[in-house]
């Protein structure tokens, strides 16, 4: 094989690093560990490549023509900045309380995705590789990769659980119309986890010329603070545009947590403010049925795909298989800094059940004409938790983290809002 | 016997040491043990294999092809619990075997990491073989082990830095696990010329055995890895012909492979 990049540079550019939005002391230690989190469980054979990718993007961040360009993708790309929009019909169901949507819903690719793909897509033409493999659970992280891929002229595989590719076919049609070939995984639980443990071992066959592009801030040293720092946008012109619109920080943030990037994006606007952030966990068909996604609030530390963190495992250490009406949530994992944010208490994690999701997600569409993703209708059941809490005084800012299109097969199976479904299946019988 | 006396036999003989692999409770954990047995015992043409790698069957393993997922799969299906592992690995040492453990972390984090090398010592373990964990996450490991006289393998890679070859080395024991290509676990055609090359660069940081795995599944390709390896790792293999064919196929590929690492 060929000889490992030259990475001296990491030293020099580690000497003086760039100036950050937010204070180093939320900055993980030299080897990624958020307090005992995090970190780097993996194999050996990879240890070069993520060493490579924390040089490259410690380079980067120096960089001025990669903070411009990855600014200008931003701005005349992907649509930011996002909306802010005050939802107040919704929010008379939520005890009163102000309810304002950070639009992420809004971006080319349509979640928020896109902010973290184009960053390491750079990345990815930086280190002179042209390869890039990712996972996808709901096909959003894959479609906006696909995407970065097809602007940026790099090769593209997408693991996807068979499960999913079912569940999300259009949005195989989406990638596969984008160039990507999307490899349908049959092992293990056919899911999200299986889709990573897939791309892991594509990528320590193939990691001379290929990134692996991981989708959410979870794996091992970077991944986790790459991918947070990639979103922070989020939680930053939230957090200006809610002091522009409210006059006032708001009491409360809320979003969506499966492996947790556009939660630790959006929180990270607030982390140094006298804000609660709220994490909404997917709770399925309820934690004592078994068949739920609750990390944070039902898991237990261990490690999984890179990184110490909480995780759903049995008694032996086995990874359980996680379940929600949300291909996007259904992880057994969760990003390290999530774990850490939860034990030091500055962020709290709840569970939202399916269907208290699912009635949010119409409640939205109902009241504001938004249709949102299944993943993002967990932040707003637990927005209307949190207004009911703080009443008629409260202000919430709600990460809306995706726009719903992907889920219109779930949601009218759900509601049963197509009865033509009924008759054809009644015919197939 | 330790690891530093099986390969020291083998050295003083001029030959690699045979290490095989098998996942514990594969397929049940009482045919897993014939299985150990048939491997550490051979045939009446030659003996079988210096030190087996116990795998422990893990719901996600990310350094295995589909070969091992299976087999680790079915065990699991078949009500492979932890508490077996040990089992296993005592009914090795009963054979007359060498027994290190081959696994995952999360199992052993869940376990206890003390508590896990404690029993592993008490059921005549001699080792941990940890392909997701690298040294610079083994503080804990690393004392347990010491404590409980317990090998520690980690591996090494065709990517490895050199800084990386001087760190685990350094804080292995036992021997080194070298990795003979990028990928995964399962037998090739050809083992990669990548292995020699890896097995030369560890030698300079270490005076350890140095064993190499992945692809090797025939006699010719385990005498071309005795001829600059200490060990020859073999675990698909054993796999395929263990569905195939049970403790006889397994005694008999032993044999086979036997011959080869004596033929360097």
């Amino acid at each position: 094989m060929a000889p490992v990049r030259d990475v001296s540079g990491f030293e020099d550019a580690r000497a003086h690093r760039p100036g950050k939005a937010v204070p180093e002391g939320h900055d993980p230690d030299e080897r990624g560990h958020f307090g005992p989190y995090g970190g780097r469980f993996m194999p050996e054979a990879l240890i070069a490549a993520q060493d490579e990718l924390a040089a490259e993007y410690e380079k980067a961040q120096l960089d001025p023509e990669f903070v411009e360009e990855l600014g200008r993708l931003l701005r005349d790309y992907a649509g930011r900045p996002s909306l802010l929009t005050e939802a107040k019909r919704f929010a008379e169901h939520a005890g009163g309380a102000r309810i304002l949507l950070k639009r992420e819903d809004l971006n080319h690719t349509g979640s928020h995705k896109i902010n973290n793909v184009l960053g390491q897509a750079l990345l990815v033409k930086r280190m002179g590789k042209s390869r890039v493999i990712a996972e996808t659970g709901a096909g959003q992280h894959g479609v906006a990769t696909a995407t970065a891929c097809a602007l940026l002229d790099l090769d593209c595989v997408i693991y996807m659980g068979e499960v999913d590719t079912k569940r999300q076919a259009l949005n195989v049609a989406r990638m596969r119309l984008l160039g990507a070939e999307v490899r349908p995984v049959n092992t293990g639980s056919a899911t999200l986890k299986d889709a990573i443990n897939e791309a892991l071992r594509d990528w320590v066959t193939h990691v001379d010329d290929t990134h692996y592009l991981l989708g959410t801030a979870a794996g091992g040293h970077p991944f986790p603070v790459l991918v947070r720092n990639l979103h922070k946008v989020i939680g930053e012109e939230a957090r200006e545009q809610t002091l522009a619109l409210a006059g006032r920080l708001p009491d409360a943030v809320a979003a969506c947590v499966g492996g947790g990037s556009n939660a630790i994006g959006i929180f990270h606007g607030f982390l140094d403010d006298p804000v609660r952030l709220v994490g909404f966990e997917a709770e399925g068909h309820g934690v004592d049925s078994g068949e739920h996604c609750a990390t944070l609030t039902q898991g237990s530390p261990g490690t999984l795909h890179g990184a110490r963190s909480y995780l759903l495992q049995d008694e032996d250490g086995q990874i359980t298989e996680a379940y929600s009406i949300s291909a996007g949530l259904d992880y057994p994992g969760v990003g390290p800094e999530h774990s850490w944010l939860k034990d030091s208490g500055r962020a709290e994690y709840q569970a939202v059940t399916d269907d208290e999701a699912m009635q949010a997600f119409r409640l939205l569409s109902r009241t504001e004409g938004i249709i949102p993703a299944i993943e993002s209708a967990h932040a707003l059941a637990g927005a209307l938790r949190l207004g009911r809490e703080l009443g008629p005084d409260g202000l919430i800012v709600v990460n809306l983290s995706g726009r719903g299109d992907k889920d219109m097969d779930t949601a009218a199976n759900y509601f049963g809002l197509v009865p033509e479904a009924d008759t054809a299946q009644e015919e197939s019988r | 016997m330790s690891l530093h006396e099986v390969f020291g036999d083998c050295s003083a003989a001029d030959r690699a040491a045979l290490i095989g692999y098998l996942p514990a409770g594969y397929p049940t954990v009482q045919r897993s043990r014939e299985l150990f047995a048939a491997m550490v015992r051979g045939t009446d043409e030659g003996p079988g294999c210096d030190i087996v790698e116990v795998g422990l069957p893990y719901s996600d393993p990310v350094m295995d092809g589909p070969t091992i997922q299976a087999a680790s799969g079915e065990a699991l299906r078949n009500g492979f619990r932890v508490r077996d592992l040990f089992d296993v690995v005592s009914s090795v040492a009963e054979a007359g075997g060498h027994a290190v453990v081959m696994t995952y972390w999360n199992p052993v984090h869940r376990y206890g990491v003390e508590a896990f090398a404690r029993d592993l010592r008490a059921a005549g373990g001699l080792g941990v073989i940890t392909p997701d964990l690298i040294p610079d996450e083994a503080e804990e490991w690393l004392a347990a082990a010491q404590e409980h006289d317990l090998d520690r393998i980690f591996l090494v890679a065709p990517s490895s830095t050199e800084q990386r070859l001087a760190l685990t080395a350094k804080a292995s024991s036992g021997f080194v696990y070298a990795t003979s290509v990028m990928g995964v676990t399962g037998a090739r055609d050809s083992v990669g010329a990548a292995a020699s090359g890896l097995v030369e660069r560890t030698r300079a940081h270490t005076d350890l055995p140095i064993g190499v795995g992945l692809g090797v599944r025939s006699a010719e390709q385990a005498a071309e890895v005795a001829s600059f390896a200490d060990g020859v790792i073999v675990g698909s293999a054993f796999v395929t012909r263990a569905e195939q064919q049970g403790p006889e196929g397994v005694a008999e590929l032993a044999a086979d492979l036997g011959r080869g690492v004596r033929a360097r």
